[in-house]
């Protein structure tokens, strides 16, 4: 097991991401029921539960790839807008990673970290392809920089697909189970990007079943049921004593397997 | 062969090839911007966007070309609306055309996977550059068979013109029988025209990828001041 990198949080700071009262209907399904969640700069939380609970669509309306029907979102003090040019703007601001890496199947992987610099941050040519380098060697795929993602192992392009959200400078980094559609060999080089970029400082929400992750980086987990959040804790708490019967009987499944 | 060099026969097909190439190329053009406009309507956000699209694609798709002719010569100017016969035509031509690649660019678009759009999303992208840098690279090679199917029957819808006092490549014809002629001779000498003009827009399709692939080289050259120019390896993976 890798040493703990949990950081301690500056206390009382202004939380980075605030959601306030959200609610989330898909047809008559109620996926998100009212949801208050405060993250801390800096902060890495974990969010686990059963499938269904709503953690994807959790994770997905905080960068507005979801609409909410009530409710507000706010990163770093501004409000999510509705739609348009202004909500683009905002949604660089947080970068997101996918379960299927959605890397651009028609880019190099060079272009994949160059592309939004370039068109949506106006960054010049020249300047994007040397920060898209120094992300690819610290993911440690410089070596592919040249090839196609589809050229790739699914290791390797889960991690460019973080090197390219990290392009933007984002303020926070969401992830949805970005480790759950690889080869048990490849996972460990994705989570250890992770860890080094929690410990790194960046503020992410991380949607996984790796207790060892949550356990070596997270400062918090949330435990999600029937879209509610039924528990939060450090995750030496959840883990060793969860308190809620749902989060009971999810660990008992997830651990004996 | 006498029919080509007698009464000025010669110069009515000429002018009937080039009135059909003409009359073609601007409508083509108009299905062209207007079809992408229209798929871009029908994949959009915006609910008004979306049902127009619909309503255009349903009603002009449905519509025998023929009709629309009649509508766009009769009742248009009724409505106050005067154009010359070959601007009806260009209009009812690549209106009609329009709905086609619509249709076609639709269904190159669905066959992205659609995280590719959400990655793009997530990164900020609007959604025109969404469509423009990450969805229709990817369609493009889906499309590209479909989309010469529609601009090789384009010409050939175009004849209809000729009924609406269009001096075009049938017109002609009409002319020439009229003058007597033997039907198999007119027959050949309009059919080749069409022939010429459906086998070339067949070709420029056939190339199309090299011919881009060229362009991009061309201009990736003269913007990379310096750095070696790349390829593209996409068509060596396939
Ligand atoms: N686009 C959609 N339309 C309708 N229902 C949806 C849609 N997306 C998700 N759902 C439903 O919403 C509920 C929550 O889905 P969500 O993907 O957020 O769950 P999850 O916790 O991420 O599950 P998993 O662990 O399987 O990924 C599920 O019942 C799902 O079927
Ligand atoms: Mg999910």
């Amino acid at each position: 097991m890798s040493t703990s990198i949990v950081k301690d949080l500056a206390p009382g700071a202004a939380p980075l991401v605030v959601l306030d009262g959200v609610n989330k209907h898909f047809g008559a399904l109620h996926v998100l029921q009212d949801i208050n969640l405060e993250i801390a700069q800096g902060e890495v939380v974990v969010l686990i539960g059963p499938s269904g609970s709503g953690k994807s669509t959790l994770c997905r309306t905080i960068n507005r790839l979801e609409t909410v029907d009530s409710g507000t979102i706010t990163i770093d003090g501004r409000p999510l807008p509705a739609e348009g040019r202004e909500l683009a703007r905002l949604r660089a601001e947080v970068g997101m990673v996918f379960q299927s890496f959605n890397l651009f199947a028609h880019k190099t992987v060079l272009e994949n970290v160059v592309l939004g610099q370039v068109k949506v941050r106006k960054v010049p040519r020249a300047q994007a392809e040397a920060k898209a380098r120094e992300l690819l060697e610290r993911v440690g795929v410089a070596a592919q920089a040249d090839k196609l993602p589809a050229q790739l192992s699914g290791g390797q392009q889960q991690r460019v697909a973080i090197a390219r959200a990290l392009a933007m400078n984002p303020k926070v980094m969401l992830f949805d189970e970005p480790t759950s559609a690889l080869d048990p060999e490849m996972i460990n080089e994705v989570l250890e990007v992770m860890r080094n970029l929690a410990a790194d400082g960046m503020t992410m929400v991380v949607v996984t079943h790796e207790m060892g992750f949550a356990r070596s980086a997270a400062n918090r987990v949330l435990f999600m049921a029937d879209g509610r959040i039924v528990e939060e804790n450090t995750p030496e708490a959840f883990f060793t004593a969860p308190r809620s019967d749902r989060a009971k009987d999810f660990l008992s499944k997830i651990l004996h397997h | 062969m006498d029919i080509l060099f007698e009464h000025g026969n010669f110069a009515l097909l000429r002018d009937g090839f080039l009135q059909t190439v003409e009359l073609s190329a601007l409508a083509a053009l108009l299905a062209l911007l207007l079809g992408t406009l229209l798929a871009a309507f029908r994949v959009s956000p915006v609910p008004v966007l979306r049902a127009f699209g619909t309503v255009w694609v349903t009603a002009f798709r449905n519509t025998p070309l023929t009709l629309l002719f009649l509508a766009a010569v009769f009742t248009l100017p009724r409505l106050d609306v005067r154009f010359s016969p070959f601007t009806f035509a260009v209009l009812a031509l690549g209106f009609y055309t329009a709905a086609f690649v619509c249709e076609v660019l639709r269904s190159g678009i669905n066959t992205v996977p659609l995280g590719q759009a959400e990655a793009a999303r997530s990164l900020g992208m609007t959604f025109g550059q969404t469509l423009r840098l990450v969805i229709l690279p990817q369609a493009a090679k889906t499309v590209l068979g479909p989309m010469s199917s529609v601009f090789i029957a384009l010409p050939r819808n175009s004849a209809i013109a000729g009924a609406f006092s269009v001096a075009e490549l049938f017109q002609a014809q009409a002319t020439l029988t009229d003058l007597g002629y033997p039907i198999a001779l007119i027959f050949f000498w309009v059919a080749l025209p069409y022939l010429t003009i459906s086998a070339s827009v067949g070709l420029l399709f056939h190339y199309l990828p090299q011919i881009v692939a060229a362009g991009g080289r061309l201009v990736r050259g003269l913007s990379e001041r310096g750095t070696p120019v790349r390829t593209e390896t996409v068509e060596a993976n396939q």
